[in-house]
Parts: C-alpha cells; sequence; structure tokens
C-alpha cells in the first residue's frame, strides 16, 4: 500500500471537525497508514477565481512538502483534489510556471518535482483498498437504507485530469456505498453541483441549487444523502436549516459522510465517527434510527467463496 | 536626589501613559462591535462585566491561565520550543531581578533579614538571574536575525525590546565588574564601613583585597608581605566580610572586571563605574517611562489578552466589551509572527506580495489604522485585500501564544469595511466569502453576498454592461488569425475558437438552468461568451454576471464536442477582470 500524507484543508478542522476523526478511524481500520504533515497550507482552490498563480503556488507547496518526506497525498475534500489534481496538470505543460514556482519554493528548501500521487479518500478505499477487503472488514450490513449518492463535481470533472471515474456514469462512489449493504439510488441530480462555490457570491442561487439537489435526491427515495467532500456537506447541513428557516422548504434529508457510513459497518463506534444521535431534530429523527437497523453479512458469504475459488 | 527626580519623573510618564492607553482602549473602534458609545458607556460595560466575572464560575478559569498560560507560557511551548526556553529565560529572569534587584528595599529587604546584595545567595543569584536573561536574549538575535524562520520580519520595535532589554542587562554586569576592580569604589566603602585611621591598615587592606576580591590598585602591592596580608585579612574579618561575598560569586560582573582589570586605571579616570551606572538607571528609567507605547507593554497587555480570552464567549458578552477587548488585543500582539508561520493563506503573499496577508503584519497595520483613522487609500486597500484573502481556517487563533482572538477581529474588521461599503475588491468574488455567509447566525452578518453583488456591478459599470459601444469599424467577418484579443486578456486559452455554438455547454449548465429567463440575470450565457471572444467581441463578456456566478463544476467543458476549456477559460478571463477591474479602484469607488 501507498504511503499517504493525509491533507485535511482548511475547512475540515473548524467546520466539519467529525470528518476527519471518522476518516483516520477508518483508514485505521482498513490499514491504510497516513502521516501528518502541520506545515501544509490552503490548497488555493477559493484564488483560482482572482489568481491563478497564487492557487499554484498554494498547490504546488503542498505537493513539494509531500514530495519532500517522500508521500503522496491523501485528500478528503473534493476541491482541494480538484484544486491540487488540476494544479499538477497544469504544471506539467507549464515549464515557465513550474520554475517560477519553484523560484519561490527553494527559500525554504523546497522542490516541487510533480511525482507525488493525488488521490481522494474514495479513490484510494475503492482501488486501493479495494470493495473485496472492505467487504471481508465489515461486521454486519444495512438491513434498508436508501442513500443518494453525491458525487462532487471537482473529483470527477474535468475527467482528462482527474481520472476519477467515467464523468458520466461514474460508479465508484455508488460501488463504495452499496458494499456496505445500503443502496445507493438512481437520481437525475447525482452529478450536479451542491451550490457551495457560490454562497457569498450569488446567496439565492447557491440556495436554489442546494434545494434542487434535495429535492430531488428526497423524491428518489433517499435516507441520506452521502457525501465526500466538506463543502458539500456543510451545504446540506447547516444550509438546509438555513432554507428551512429562510425559505420555510423543509426536506429533512440529512448528510453523512461516507467515512461516517461505512465506519459504523466496520465497527467503530458512532462516538468516534462524530455522529450525533442525541440529536433531535426533524431532519435526522426519521432517519438516524435506519443507521442501526443491520442484518448478518451471511448471505453474500457463498457467492464470495465461489468468486475466489473460480479465480484459483 | 537626581535618581530620586528621575524615578518620580519616568513614573509620572508611566501613569500618564498608562492613561492614554486606557483612554484607547475604551474608545478605539477597529470592528462593528461598538458604534458610536461613549467612553464612559464602554467603560461600565467593562466594569459589570469584570464584576460578574468575579461572582461566576469562570473566574475559577483564571488561576489555571495565570499559572500555565502566563507564567510557564504554555502556548509559546507548544508552538516552539526554543523560543519557549528563550522566553522563559528572558521572563523569569527579568522578573526575579526586578523584585530581588530593582525592588530590594520593598521586596528583599523585608523578605529576608539578613538580604545584602554583596553577600550570597543574592550576589550569585542577581548574575544567574542576569546571566539568564542574556542567554534568552542572544537566543533572540539568533532566531531574528541568524536562523531563516519562514515569515518572521522584524520591526522597529522588535529590535527595541531587544536593545532596551539588553543595554539594561548588559550595563549591570559593566557596572558589578568596574566596581570590582574600582579603586576608588574600595576608598568609600572602606571610609564608610571600616572607617579606617591608619594609612597602613589601609594600605594592608588594600593588599588583602586586591589578592582575594579583585580589587586593582593603581599602588604597587606586589610585594607585601604576609605580616600585612594577615593584618589586612583581620581588618577584613572585622568590617567587610559580614556583607561581601568573595567577587568570584557574582560569575558575570567578575568575568568583566578580569577582562577589565590591565585598563583599570582608565577606566577609574573616565569614570566608568559612574558612566555604567548611569546607563543602568537611564535605560530601566527609560523603558519604564516610555512602556506603555512600546513592544515590552506586553507584560501587562498580553496576559490581559488571555485573561479575557480565559472568561470571554462572544454569545454572552457585551459587544462593548468586546470592542474594548480587541482595542487591547491590538496591544497584546507582540508581533511573533507565529501565526503568519502558521497561515493557511501565507504563500498568496510570495505571489501578492502584500504583507497584509500574514496576520501578524496585518496586525500591526491595523493598529496603526486604529491610532490614525486617516491612512493612504492604497494602505486601506492593502489591509482589505489581507482580510479578504482568508481561508477561515483558524489555525491563527489556535496558534497565538497570546490568547487573541484573530479570527473574531478579522471578522469584525471586515463587517466593519463591509457596512461602510469601502469593501473593493475581487476576493469578494471567491469561496473565501462563503464563510461569511455560512456563519452568518454567528457573527450577525446580514445580507451575506452584497459586497459581491457590489463587486459584479462594479464590474459591470466598468465594462459599459448593457450600453451600446459604438465601434470604429466594422468587424471583419472572418477573425483576424493574429487578432490581439487573446494576448490582451492574458488567456493562455484559445480553445474558445473551435466553438461551433452547438450549445451544449449552455444546456448542461446548472446556472443557466436555474433562471427562467438566464440571459437577463447572469448577462450571457457559456456559449456566447466562448462565440464572442472568438469573434473578437472581448468587451462584451468581460461585464457578465455569468463569470461570478458559475459554480466551477466543469459540466461545460466536460460536455464541449469541440474540447473548448470553456472553464478554464472562465477562470482566465475572471483573473483579467480581478487585475484589470480593481487596480485603480481607489479613483472609482
Amino acid at each position: 500500500m501507498e504511503k499517504y500524507a493525509l491533507f485535511i484543508g482548511c475547512n475540515i478542522p473548524v467546520k466539519v471537525e467529525q470528518y476527519e476523526h471518522s476518516a483516520r478511524a477508518v483508514l485505521n481500520k482498513l490499514d491504510v497508514e497516513v502521516k501528518d504533515i502541520d506545515t501544509f497550507n490552503c490548497c488555493g482552490y477559493p484564488l483560482k477565481n482572482v489568481d491563478q498563480a497564487g492557487w499554484l503556488l498554494s498547490s504546488a507547496r503542498n505537493i513539494a512538502l509531500a514530495e519532500a518526506r517522500g508521500l503522496n497525498l491523501l485528500t478528503l475534500c473534493q476541491c482541494c483534489f480538484g484544486s491540487l489534481k488540476t494544479a499538477a496538470a497544469k504544471l506539467k505543460e507549464d515549464n515557465k510556471a513550474k520554475e517560477r514556482i519553484n523560484e519561490i519554493l527553494s527559500k525554504e528548501n523546497l522542490e516541487y518535482q510533480g511525482v507525488c500521487k493525488i488521490e481522494h479518500l474514495l479513490s484510494v478505499l475503492h482501488n486501493e483498498v479495494t470493495l473485496k477487503t472492505i467487504e471481508e472488514k465489515t461486521i454486519d450490513k444495512y438491513k434498508d437504507l436508501n442513500i443518494a449518492t453525491h458525487y462532487g463535481c471537482h473529483a470527477l470533472r474535468p475527467s482528462n485530469i482527474m481520472e476519477f471515474d467515467d464523468p458520466v456514469k461514474p460508479s465508484l462512489f455508488d460501488n463504495l456505498v452499496n458494499v456496505t449493504g445500503a443502496e445507493s439510488i438512481e437520481w437525475a441530480l447525482k452529478l450536479d453541483c451542491c451550490g457551495a462555490p457560490v454562497l457569498g457570491i450569488n446567496d439565492n442561487l447557491s440556495l436554489d441549487l442546494t434545494e434542487k439537489k434535495l429535492t430531488n435526491a428526497k423524491k428518489a427515495g433517499a435516507d441520506f444523502i452521502c457525501v465526500s467532500c466538506p463543502w458539500c456537506y456543510m451545504q446540506f447541513d447547516k444550509i438546509q436549516d438555513r432554507i428551512a428557516v429562510d425559505r420555510g422548504n423543509k426536506y429533512n434529508l440529512p448528510p453523512i459522510l461516507y467515512s461516517q457510513l461505512l465506519g459504523l459497518r466496520l465497527g467503530i463506534a458512532e462516538k468516534n465517527l462524530g455522529i450525533e444521535t442525541d440529536q433531535k431534530n426533524d431532519k435526522v429523527s426519521k432517519a438516524y434510527p435506519k443507521l442501526f437497523e443491520t442484518e448478518e453479512k451471511e448471505a453474500k458469504k457463498p457467492k464470495k467463496k465461489k468468486a475466489t475459488k473460480s479465480k484459483k | 536626589m537626581a535618581f530620586d527626580i528621575l524615578l518620580n519623573s519616568s513614573l509620572t510618564i508611566l501613569g500618564v501613559g498608562l492613561i492614554i492607553k486606557m483612554i484607547q482602549w475604551l474608545s478605539y473602534k477597529t470592528g462593528i462591535r461598538a458604534e458610536n458609545e461613549s467612553m464612559l458607556q464602554r467603560l461600565a460595560a467593562a466594569l459589570k462585566g469584570v464584576l460578574s466575572t468575579v461572582f461566576s464560575l469562570r473566574f475559577f478559569n483564571l488561576p489555571q491561565t495565570f499559572v500555565l498560560d502566563i507564567l510557564f507560557l504554555r502556548r509559546t511551548f507548544k508552538q516552539d520550543l526554543l523560543r519557549w526556553i528563550m522566553h522563559m529565560l528572558i521572563f523569569w529572569g527579568f522578573i526575579l531581578l526586578f523584585f530581588m534587584h530593582a525592588l530590594e528595599s520593598i521586596v528583599s529587604d523585608n523578605l529576608f533579614s539578613y538580604y545584602y546584595s554583596t553577600i550570597n545567595p543574592f550576589m550569585f543569584l542577581r548574575d544567574l538571574f542576569g546571566a539568564m536573561v542574556l542567554v534568552g536574549l542572544l537566543i533572540a538575535v539568533f532566531r531574528r536575525f541568524f536562523m531563516k524562520i519562514q515569515r518572521m520580519t522584524s520591526n522597529a520595535q522588535d529590535i527595541y525590546a531587544i536593545l532596551i532589554v539588553g543595554i539594561i542587562i548588559v550595563s549591570g554586569f559593566g557596572l558589578e565588574g568596574t566596581k570590582i576592580i574600582s579603586y576608588n569604589e574600595f576608598l568609600n566603602m572602606e571610609d564608610e564601613f571600616a572607617a579606617l585611621d591608619y594609612e597602613e591598615d589601609i594600605f594592608a587592606l588594600e593588599s588583602y583585597w586586591v589578592k582575594n576580591y579583585g580589587l586593582a590598585s593603581p599602588n604597587n602591592i606586589s610585594n607585601v608581605s604576609e605580616e600585612v596580608l594577615a593584618l589586612g585579612e583581620e581588618i577584613h574579618n572585622d568590617t567587610c566580610i559580614d556583607c561581601h561575598t568573595k567577587p568570584t560569586a557574582a560569575f558575570g560582573g567578575y568575568a568583566v572586571s578580569r577582562a577589565f582589570k590591565p585598563f583599570a586605571g582608565i577606566l577609574e579616570f573616565i569614570g566608568a563605574v559612574n558612566i555604567f551606572y548611569w546607563i543602568h538607571i537611564l535605560a530601566c528609567f527609560i523603558g519604564l517611562a516610555i512602556l506603555p507605547f512600546t513592544k515590552m507593554f506586553h507584560i501587562v497587555t498580553t496576559p490581559l489578552s488571555l485573561f479575557t480570552s480565559a472568561v470571554m464567549k462572544r454569545e454572552n458578552a457585551s459587544p462593548l466589551n468586546i470592542a474594548t477587548r480587541q482595542a487591547i488585543e491590538l496591544d497584546a500582539c507582540v508581533h511573533c509572527t507565529t501565526c503568519s508561520s502558521n497561515c493557511s493563506v501565507a504563500p498568496a503573499f510570495d505571489i501578492l506580495g502584500n504583507e497584509n496577508i500574514m496576520p501578524s503584519e496585518r496586525m500591526m497595520a491595523l493598529r496603526r489604522f486604529s491610532t490614525k483613522q486617516k491612512i493612504s487609500s492604497q494602505d486601506f486597500l492593502a489591509i482589505q485585500e489581507g482580510i479578504c484573502l482568508c481561508s477561515s481556517c483558524e489555525r491563527c487563533t489556535v496558534v497565538c501564544p497570546a490568547g487573541i482572538n484573530l479570527k473574531e477581529l478579522w471578522y469584525d474588521v471586515r463587517e466593519h469595511f463591509i457596512r461602510n461599503g469601502s469593501i473593493v475588491t475581487p476576493l469578494v468574488l471567491t469561496p473565501y466569502s462563503y464563510n461569511r455567509a455560512y456563519s452568518r447566525d454567528e457573527f450577525e452578518s446580514p445580507l451575506q453576498d452584497s459586497p459581491a453583488r457590489e463587486a459584479k456591478s462594479f464590474i459591470g459599470r466598468k465594462y459599459n454592461k448593457g450600453k451600446f459601444v459604438e465601434r470604429d469599424k466594422p468587424l471583419p467577418l472572418i477573425p483576424d488569425k493574429d487578432q490581439p484579443d487573446k494576448k490582451d486578456m492574458g488567456l493562455t486559452q484559445d480553445t474558445f475558437a473551435y466553438c461551433f455554438s452547438c450549445e451544449n455547454c449552455t444546456n448542461i449548465c446548472p446556472v443557466v438552468m436555474n433562471y427562467e429567463k438566464p440571459e437577463e440575470a447572469l448577462d450571457m450565457l457559456p456559449h456566447q461568451i466562448m462565440r464572442s471572444l472568438g469573434l473578437g467581441l472581448t468587451d462584451l463578456v468581460l461585464g457578465a454576471n455569468m463569470l461570478w456566478d458559475c459554480v466551477t463544476c466543469y459540466q461545460c467543458q466536460e460536455n464541449c464536442p469541440q474540447n473548448v476549456k470553456v472553464t478554464d477559460i472562465f477562470f482566465e478571463l475572471k483573473n483579467q477582470i480581478s487585475k484589470e477591474c480593481f487596480k485603480n479602484h481607489e479613483n472609482e469607488s
């Protein structure tokens, strides 16, 4: 298994702490070793609008920090993931920019080489840990849980750079959800934007986009909307509450982080995953009990044996 | 006499300075917390806050803060061991010297019945404490000027702080060293404490002191007999020994005396003892007098900041007290630059060169801003850029050794700018604006996207959005191959040239889809923008809201059959507008 530096970004430690806790717990359970680099900076994503040089340097510095330690990068955020990866792609073709950046980085004895692998939590789980191992490590499975899987734009697109999954009909995240026994349902706006990028720039637009996704997922019968990005999480969590207050539209469709969804089935206590089961509100009251309705894994066992045998 | 006059005047100046500082704390409005309240109202709120803290459970937070954060500098310890050692040495050395040595008539005399500065352990301790400070200062100089600490800068106050403490301690050692060798000092002391009548006795004592106490004598005492020395010792035992330990105990001063001994005559002649004495005393008094206006004032303000942050919570504190606390916090910052070396967005400084991006420098700028309400519009814009270029990761607040609630300060100052309608930066059009909208309830910010809306209409005006612009000459039917537009716009992308207006980008755009009449809300649709660029009609697209309302989901780019990099072109256009449109904005707004 590759060695990774965990890139937490700016939002998670302040606004979505449970993501860090649950991701670490899950990675630990699945024997993925992650190191911490406390000198990481912002990935630069927000700067992209007004100063691409600032974005490139910010991303490159993080990559250089990982490279200096011989580590690869594992991000938890779609936007950090997209920002770092598109920056790496840009620097691959723009030698001038790379030289300029290395000149700045050399002041702190860093060098951007572009050899570091940049991965997202989901791609590591799917491609390196593999679904098979995950299934083996789960202790039981969800009995009746419908999940609206939300991919997050910047992981999927631009697909020629991100190489995360098929941009039109992706399956990676759905597979990861299904392996927990939950059902990743079909819904039309699965691949659309959560609305976060324009909150603060055009609030009405942002809230509209979030509402559309919530309406669509709810209509498709989702119990939870499953995300793996702090921006999306914040949008479906606190901004959903705000929509309920400001616009009077209540969807009661709580978000759940994939690391939480999987963590429970790996036998990690909900306390360690940051799932606040003692919350009492309309948004979660119907959905949360479903997280604890489980069944034995038995049903799938014979199938698995067959598969291993045939391989031999 | 002169000593008393100087002491009293420096204490008077100190008193006036403290009053000025308190007036400043109660009158400065750095953020939105205080509007037009009078100083008395703020004083009343402060007193009420203090009283309610004294009679509440929060009061019990204070002893812990005092011991761990102030006496043992816990927050510094967590950051940097070397810096902690440095600060502990200076702080404890100086505080102990202050109480044992500077306040000896008040503290040491009353605490120890046998106190004399010239007997052990006090003689040794004085040098030990002095040496602690000196070692600490050497580490400070080493850190500041020889270690390459990332994003650490030194301003005049930083250098003053090192200098003033350095002068006090070095002159102290100098004074001690010259006193040890001084013949005149010897004679004075002999006169005062021994009062010997006979020349032989004085000579005997002198010989004994030259031999054992490091005294430098102008007389020839190289061949003194054993008897004379014995007599000297006898007199010494009668008159001196009770309050004079051997000077070797004062290891620092003794070392200085050995170095000075060859020049004892000259030093005596120029009155080196007096010179060192006055340097030492004047440095102390000057440092004391101007204390409130120097970095050294942090011995008062930083503990104050740590105490208030231990007991004050934004939710239930009076807004007036938050304003007052923020004014104190500006003084509590010691410019240690811990925040800047941890700042998530600091790399942007390397590109943009605006030092206000780094929190420690922004703090200094805000301090200037609060004292002189008038600052140049350029400085003002630089502060704005710094304050808006923040990813709200709150690392600065977590790491600040002075316990300054930086995130709230940034927030309140930015809010103050926004409410005054003076925010002019393209940064309000980036996801850095997210936090303000997201944390609306925490910070009571109404109309979260208003700065962005204003910025968009500013850009629209600048590019004559919606106005018919007459063209000098008709456009060519086939765009000129070498048209300057691409270069002018700083675009590295020219894939827009392949656009054949299939409208896939527009049809898949979730933003376009959100509006019944998208062309009204967004001015131009993605395919129109691409096509206009291809036709050389760059001026048409620059004012369009579409660019800023784009959620950067890359659906357009992904679905373009012609591989036009729509989203990336948007980014480049936005970059160009940010640079061009906001360059000379101070004249316009």
